[in-house]
């Protein structure tokens, strides 16, 4: 259902909370145009901390998660989420530039679902995003409240 | 005594024992001093005569001398004899007449006037004539019986008995003169023969033994109760003495030495005895042979002996020469000079190599005289220096001269005295030992220990010049460590620092393309697409540049795992889809059945393939490309290929097409995209999957490139 770009903002709540993470403007509102324009609910987080915030806000379906980042870097952010009840069952696909061995490694061992690298264009990221949540089951029946509406700016 | 046997008396026991004891004396005596004392002795104490004296006459005498005494002491009882010549002399008169006469006691010096004067001197006495027979003989005889008593009735028997014992006595003393004198020469002769040690024979013509001497008889006779070996010996002996003996054999030898082999009884052993014969002619006896056997057994021995002493000292002589012979050469073979000097210091013996220091030449200059000469002052200096010292040993320098050159020679002297027993000096003996090769040695050791600390000192500074060579390239291998790892970590930094923009970039192109921003004319559209494709190559130089930055920095570890060849080579196919498509081609799978999963490092086999696909896809422009994967069992090995109809690469070019940055046609505008890293990065991917990639291909025809890899690649 979501397969088609639906730019209706009152579809919200059947439409997927992404949590995108990244320090890179350019490259988190491009994904975020993106993923909106392909029919998910963005919510946008800068670093590490933030998105711990956000996350716990407004309870993501799933969470796009840049490793590097200031303040708190995103293999901390995602061990935290991970062992925090309330966000650990949310899917995190760690997000990098970094192609070097060990990353995707380090990502695992943090707890990161899936692991896509940079430079990966919206469309394959959009993939990716919708292969890890029919994997957890998606889509599923509608939860949400819809108190906090997303959108994108 | 005829009555005094015949009559009866009273106490006639006794008196035929007194009787039977006087004629038991006789028997055993036979001389006539000792019958005579016997019968006095007899007189005394059986008819109680207290002094008697017998004189007697012995034959051919003209005087009576005493032959007995009983009682009677006094100075001129041993020398008393009678005269017959003295004829008024009573007692000459009593026995010439025969006549028993009685003295009485002498009470004055006339009565002694008329008596004869006796050891009895003054006492009474009786004279009884002695003989055997004397109604027709003289009496030889007169009894002088001492006291005034009258004679005993048994006076008669004994002068009977006595008389003829002793005239028994006197006849056999008469008669046996002659022979006694006679026996005593023979006993004599046979004493002086048995004393002579050498055994002493006379045997008569037919070789009959007649006399012979103790030594010889323990050689020539024996009883039947000596053994059988001793007898035997004997009768050997007989035999060898007959033989000798035999009259041929004297007169073939003549009376001269002869040697004659006998055995000697006793032990057995042989003795060799020189026999000397004679033959004696008795004008009464007939003619024998005197043999006389010297004992030469020993004497042969010892002549033996001699020999044997003399050959051993024959050779220990020849020894001794042999010895001092030896020693000379040895002497002479010691290279060092050697020189023996006596007690007085004149030279008694020197080796070779002396002699040429101190001895001249036969054909001498006068250079030479006087170098030995020098050499002679020299030495004798030392020696006479050892001679008054009281050392035994000294050992010293001297300045010598080489005679032929006249080169110094100092030489070092070690000399020795040796004493005799006596603790006196016989002999020095000096050895001489050129010093010359030793202080050359020095010479040359100093030299050479010179040059060895200066090598050490070069080793040295070379050492530490190596040291400090290596410390440098410790510091420059750290620095070039140093250096690879911050390129390694620039390029991963920059390729990040790339990727982010591009990121961005060809995100937002297609976003573009996709129409987000709404529908775009066809000429932007165009020029979009430009962007992008151009994007996607620059992306593709900077991964394959990090790819190969990872490699030789060996980041770029192996993941091996287990995994199937058909489902990897779709995703490959699935991955290129939209080249394949756009490219018309056909793509043929070929894949063996049952293939073996595949133990290796997926992913990098994945890149391999999708680098050798694409490559294939971009290089043929018509006809199909196919992808096989066969197995070879024998090698445990997979084959994955990949065959295109495109435009193929020329033998000669085969092996460049795996350089870096390689693509063949190398002008900057070319027709086909990518950076000519592909290949060089799988061969390198192939390599660490202890893999190769080949190629084999024609020109215009096509190529097929083929990735062998072990099914079960190493962890």
């Amino acid at each position: 259902m979501t397969t088609k770009p639906n730019s209706s903002a009152d579809n919200t709540q059947d439409r997927p909370r992404v949590l995108i993470v990244d320090d890179y403007p350019d490259a988190r509102e491009m994904y975020a145009e993106y993923l909106d324009f392909s029919g998910f609910d963005v919510v946008e987080a800068e670093n590490g901390m933030e998105a711990l915030q956000r996350a716990l806000e407004t309870e993501p379906d799933i969470i796009l998660m840049d490793l590097s980042l200031p303040v708190m870097d995103g293999w901390e952010a995602t061990r935290r989420l991970k062992a925090d009840k309330r966000t650990a069952s949310i899917p995190v696909v760690a997000l990098t530039g970094h192609a070097l061995a060990g990353i995707s490694e380090g990502a695992k061992k943090a707890g990161c679902d899936a692991f896509v690298t940079k430079p990966c264009l919206p469309e394959d990221l959009v993939k990716e995003i919708r292969k890890v949540l029919e994997s957890q089951g998606w889509p599923k029946k509608p939860r949400r409240s819809g108190k906090y509406a997303k959108t994108i700016g | 005594m005829r009555v005094a046997v015949d009559e009866p008396i009273a106490g006639e026991l006794p008196l035929l024992a007194a009787r039977v004891r006087l004629l038991e004396g006789f028997v055993s005596r036979s001389e006539i001093a000792d019958a005579a004392q016997h019968a006095l002795a007899w007189l005394g104490r059986s008819l109680g005569v207290a002094e008697s004296l017998c004189l007697v006459r012995p034959k051919g005498e003209a005087s009576l001398f005493t032959v007995a005494t009983y009682g009677i002491s006094g100075p001129t009882l041993s020398s008393f004899s009678l005269s017959l010549d003295d004829w008024n002399n009573p007692l000459v008169a009593a026995l010439t007449s025969n006549r028993q006469t009685f003295f009485p006691e002498a009470r004055s010096a006339a009565d002694r006037k008329r008596r004869p004067s006796t050891p009895l001197e003054d006492h009474a006495f009786h004279v009884v004539p002695l003989g055997a027979n004397l109604i027709k003989d003289d009496p030889f005889g007169l009894l002088l019986v001492g006291g005034d008593a009258p004679l005993p009735l048994e006076l008669p028997w004994f002068v009977s008995i006595f008389s003829q014992k002793l005239d028994q006595l006197l006849r056999y003393a008469a008669l046996s003169e002659g022979d006694r004198k006679q026996g005593r020469e023979r006993s004599l002769l046979y004493s002086i023969i048995n004393a002579v040690t050498d055994p002493i024979l006379l045997t008569d013509t037919e070789g009959r033994l007649l006399i012979a001497n103790t030594r010889a008889l323990t050689l020539f006779t024996a009883t039947e109760e000596e053994s059988e070996g001793r007898r035997s010996a004997v009768r050997m002996n007989n035999m060898l003495l007959s033989s000798a003996l035999s009259s041929k054999a004297i007169e073939e030898a003549g009376a001269t030495r002869r040697e004659l082999l006998l055995v000697n009884p006793l032990d057995g052993s042989d003795l060799v005895f020189e026999l000397l014969s004679t033959v004696t002619d008795d004008p009464r006896h007939g003619s024998g042979v005197v043999s006389i056997l010297r004992n030469v057994t020993d004497l042969r021995r010892a002549s033996e002996e001699i020999e044997e002493n003399y050959r051993k000292m024959r050779v220990a002589e020849a020894q001794a020469r042999a010895e001092s012979d030896r020693l000379n050469l040895i002497i002479d073979s010691v290279a060092d000079p050697i020189v023996v000097t006596d007690a007085a210091g004149a030279t008694s013996l020197m080796n070779a190599p002396a002699e040429r220091l101190f001895t001249l030449p036969h054909v001498a200059s006068s250079l030479e005289q006087r170098w030995v000469q020098a050499n002679d002052a020299h030495f004798s200096s030392f020696i006479a220096g050892m001679l008054v010292s009281a050392d035994q040993r000294r050992v010293g320098e001297i300045g010598l001269f080489d005679p032929r050159t006249g080169e110094p020679m100092p030489v070092e002297a070690i000399a020795g005295k040796i004493l005799s027993d006596h603790g006196e000096l016989t002999a020095v003996v000096t050895i001489l030992h050129d010093r010359r090769e030793a202080l050359e040695k020095a010479r040359l050791y100093e030299q050479l220990k010179h040059g060895a600390d200066e090598l050490e000192r070069r080793i040295q500074a070379a050492t530490a010049d190596i040291a400090q060579q290596n410390e440098l390239l410790r510091r420059q291998a750290i620095e070039l460590e140093q250096a690879s790892a911050l390129k390694s970590q620039f390029l991963a930094n920059m390729s990040h620092e790339f990727r982010t923009p591009l990121n961005a970039m060809l995100g937002y192109t297609s976003m573009l393309l996709q129409g987000v921003a709404g529908d775009l004319e066809p000429g932007v559209k165009r020029q979009l697409g430009r962007i992008e494709s151009n994007g996607r190559h620059l992306l593709t130089i900077i991964n394959e540049i990090l790819d190969i930055s990872r490699i030789e920095a060996g980041r770029m570890p192996l993941q091996v795992s287990k995994f199937k060849i058909p489902e990897l080579v779709n995703e490959v196919k699935a991955e290129l889809e939209p080249i394949i498509i756009r490219s018309k081609l056909t793509l043929d799978i070929d894949l063996q059945r049952d293939l073996p999963v595949l133990t290796s490092d997926r992913q990098k086999v994945k890149q391999i393939l999708l680098n050798l696909l694409s490559n294939a896809l971009k290089f043929t422009h018509h006809g199909s490309v196919t992808v096989a994967a066969r197995i070879a069992a024998r090698d445990h090995t997979a084959m994955l290929s990949v065959t295109d109809t495109g435009i193929g690469i020329a033998t000669a070019d085969q092996d460049k097409i795996f350089e870096d940055f390689r693509q063949l046609d190398s002008a900057p505008t070319r027709a086909y995209g990518g950076t000519g890293l592909g290949l060089s990065i799988c061969r390198r991917l192939a390599q660490m999957l202890d893999g190769r990639i080949t190629v084999h291909s024609q020109v215009g025809k096509g190529s097929t490139f083929t990735l062998t890899l072990p099914i079960k690649g190493r962890r």
